[in-house]
């Protein structure tokens, strides 16, 4: 006990002027793999309690970014906080709920068994998994299919089970690839109405997406292009700053700056 | 706990996985059938001749399917080369010196396992003296079939559970679950011992079936004890399993899995003691997992050793386990560093 004391207080003391009012920090981040250059000077905070989305188009370097923050990568240089500590540390991926871009699924298993076996592997009581399940379940609208192989899901049906797998130990921080692709609009709705609640409820979440009208759901955006932050804001701040009337408009704007720059 | 999470998942995976399944326990069944009805001529009458044993050594050779019957010493050299008999038995203080005809091995088998076994049951205290074995037609020495059965065993378990246990962690890869694994706190050196210890369980259930299959159905010829083998087919699933994880890692593909075979199975049928081998040439069998495997199981099944005899082979299969295990959790870094 004592020395785990200890050990928390060094890692405090080898972050200095961490700002713990932010929930994720990321420094001067570059990723390389191999000799290509996929995350360049990447500089980005995300307070607690917020949507934030990463809107960029594909090969952009979103899922390499959402990676190294939820400890899967590691960066080539620079620094990422989550929670005040850096990444990766095992004791912070208990606290991160992560949803893969492709659904990681086990398709031999009912959907029931997935999320048991996520939730016994984030040390979750029987109890406690058992309740949860139900409850997730509920949530993205897959309670009948409980006992259903996951290999009989459609496309969407997985990305719903993904997603309840990632919310399914309560995690207080969301990274969340492209959620929503192949979700129906309906459906797409009530998932953004619940990481909602949960924002509310203090949760902080990342949501990657290349749908440009999904952005307007996120309270913060980051834009994204080629390895590069190129803006960050409210949408309607993103908007207004530069006078125009969609965030397609806006994306285009900064994405030309960021060329002549 | 995370790693025995693990491991009801896998076993979870195998009870939903029905074809897999069948592979694992039916395929090991019909392939040692198919080889015993190829190699084994279906044995009519053994007879044996008892020159000087205990009394009701006949009936018990009647349990075992060899008839027994009183000759004399001259009678049955007689009987033995004109080919009327198998084998003769003389039992001298406890000793007994056995005259076999080594040009049908499959009789020749046969006869002595029934010997071995009836020997033990009539002298309930004195298995610690050999027999005297003197082949008269044959050469002493028959590996190719003495040795067939046993090494057939380990072969099979670890052929299977290699194949299985390798795609089922390439699939961990490819379906991207290894990747949403290494999301969670859990440790790589959890996932290594919990697919081991899944693996494991279910492989003593495959190891019992084939076992019990090959000594109680098919009467592969066994004077040894039946959980030794069970211990060895025990480790010699985890060692395939173990390297089947390994070089998993090695492969993009369910394909290139296969591909392994020619590789890393085929070249230990040579070296496992099956084929008569050049001596200089037969070392190369010491770096393969299944010549110690086919020895052990040998020595059990055979010459009825204990486990002071195989110890030396058994350690080394255990070391060779945990060596791959280690490697394998080293590799996992490539995935994940912490
Ligand atoms: N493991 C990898 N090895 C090499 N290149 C990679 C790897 N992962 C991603 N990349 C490359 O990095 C770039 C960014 O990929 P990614 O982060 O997946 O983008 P996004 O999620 O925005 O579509 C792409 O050009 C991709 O090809
Ligand atoms: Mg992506």
């Amino acid at each position: 006990m004592r020395k785990t004391i200890i050990k928390q207080r060094k890692v405090m003391e080898n972050n200095p002027g961490i700002d713990n009012s932010k929930c994720i920090i990321v420094r001067n981040v570059n990723k390389f793999f191999g000799s290509k250059h996929v995350l360049k000077e990447i500089n980005w905070e995300i307070p607690h309690g917020r949507i934030y989305g990463l809107l960029g188009p594909s090969g952009c370097g979103k899922t390499t970014m959402v990676k190294i923050i939820a400890g899967i990568l590691e960066a080539t240089s620079g620094e990422t906080y989550v929670l005040g500590q850096k990444m990766p540390k095992l004791s912070i991926m208990n606290k991160i709920g992560y949803m893969a871009q492709s659904d990681a699924l086990y398709g031999s298993l009912t959907a029931k068994e997935n999320l048991h076996f996520f939730g016994a592997i984030y040390g979750m009581s029987k109890a406690e998994i058992k309740n949860r399940t139900e409850e997730v379940m509920e949530l993205v609208n897959l309670s009948a299919d409980l006992y259903k192989p996951v290999q009989a899901f459609s496309g969407g049906m997985k990305r719903r089970l993904s997603l309840a797998m990632a919310i399914m130990h309560n995690p207080p921080v969301l990274v969340l690839d492209e959620p929503t692709v192949g979700i129906d609009p309906l459906l797409r709705k009530n998932i953004w109405e619940e990481l909602d609640k949960l924002a509310k409820q203090g949760v902080t979440i990342i949501v990657t997406t290349h749908v440009m009208d999904e952005a307007d759901k996120c309270h913060n955006i980051a834009m994204m292009r080629g390895g590069r932050l190129i803006a960050q804001g409210t949408s309607r701040e993103l908007q207004d700053k530069i006078g125009v009337q969609s965030i397609e408009e806006a994306f285009i704007y900064y994405g030309g700056q960021q060329d002549e720059s | 706990m995370r790693v025995r999470a693990l491991a009801l998942r896998i076993l979870n995976q195998l009870r939903h996985d029905r074809r897999t399944l069948a592979l694992m326990l039916l395929a090991p069944v019909f392939l040692l059938t198919l080889v015993y009805f190829i190699l084994a001529d279906t044995t009519p009458v053994i007879n044996i001749a008892v020159v000087n044993a205990p009394a009701g050594f006949e009936d018990k050779l009647e349990e075992y399917n060899v008839r027994g019957q009183r000759y004399s010493k001259n009678e049955a050299r007689l009987a033995l080369e004109r080919g009327e008999i198998i084998a003769s038995i003389k039992i001298v203080g406890g000793k007994s010196f056995i005259e076999v005809d080594g040009s049908n091995p499959t009789k020749a088998k046969t006869a002595l396992a029934a010997l071995e076994q009836a020997k033990i049951d009539v002298f309930i205290s004195r298995p610690d003296l050999r027999s005297e074995i003197t082949y008269l037609y044959g050469k002493e020495d028959l590996p190719t079939f003495d040795n067939f059965g046993a090494t057939l065993i380990g072969f099979i378990i670890f052929f299977f559970v290699f194949l299985v246990s390798g795609i089922s962690f390439l699939q961990e890869r490819t379906s991207g679950t290894l990747e949403k694994l290494l999301s969670t706190p859990i440790r790589r050196w959890e996932i290594v011992v919990g697919y081991v210890l899944g693996f494991g369980v279910f492989t003593i259930l495959q190891a019992f079936l084939i076992s019990w299959y090959c000594v109680y159905v098919l009467k592969v010829m066994m004077i040894g004890s039946f959980g030794l083998i069970l211990l060895i087919t025990l480790l010699t699933a985890i060692i395939a399993l173990t390297l089947g994880i390994l070089m998993s890692t090695l492969a993009n593909n369910e394909f290139q899995m296969i591909q392994f075979i020619p590789l890393i199975i085929v070249p230990q049928i040579f070296f496992c003691g099956l084929f008569d081998l050049p001596a200089d040439i037969e070392v190369i069998g010491n770096v393969m997992p299944l010549y110690y495997i086919a020895d052990a199981l040998t020595e059990v099944m055979i010459r009825g050793s204990g486990l002071g005899a195989i110890a030396w082979d058994l350690s080394i299969i255990l070391v060779c386990s945990v060596l791959f295990m280690v490697l394998n959790t080293l590799l996992l870094k490539k995935y994940r560093r912490i």
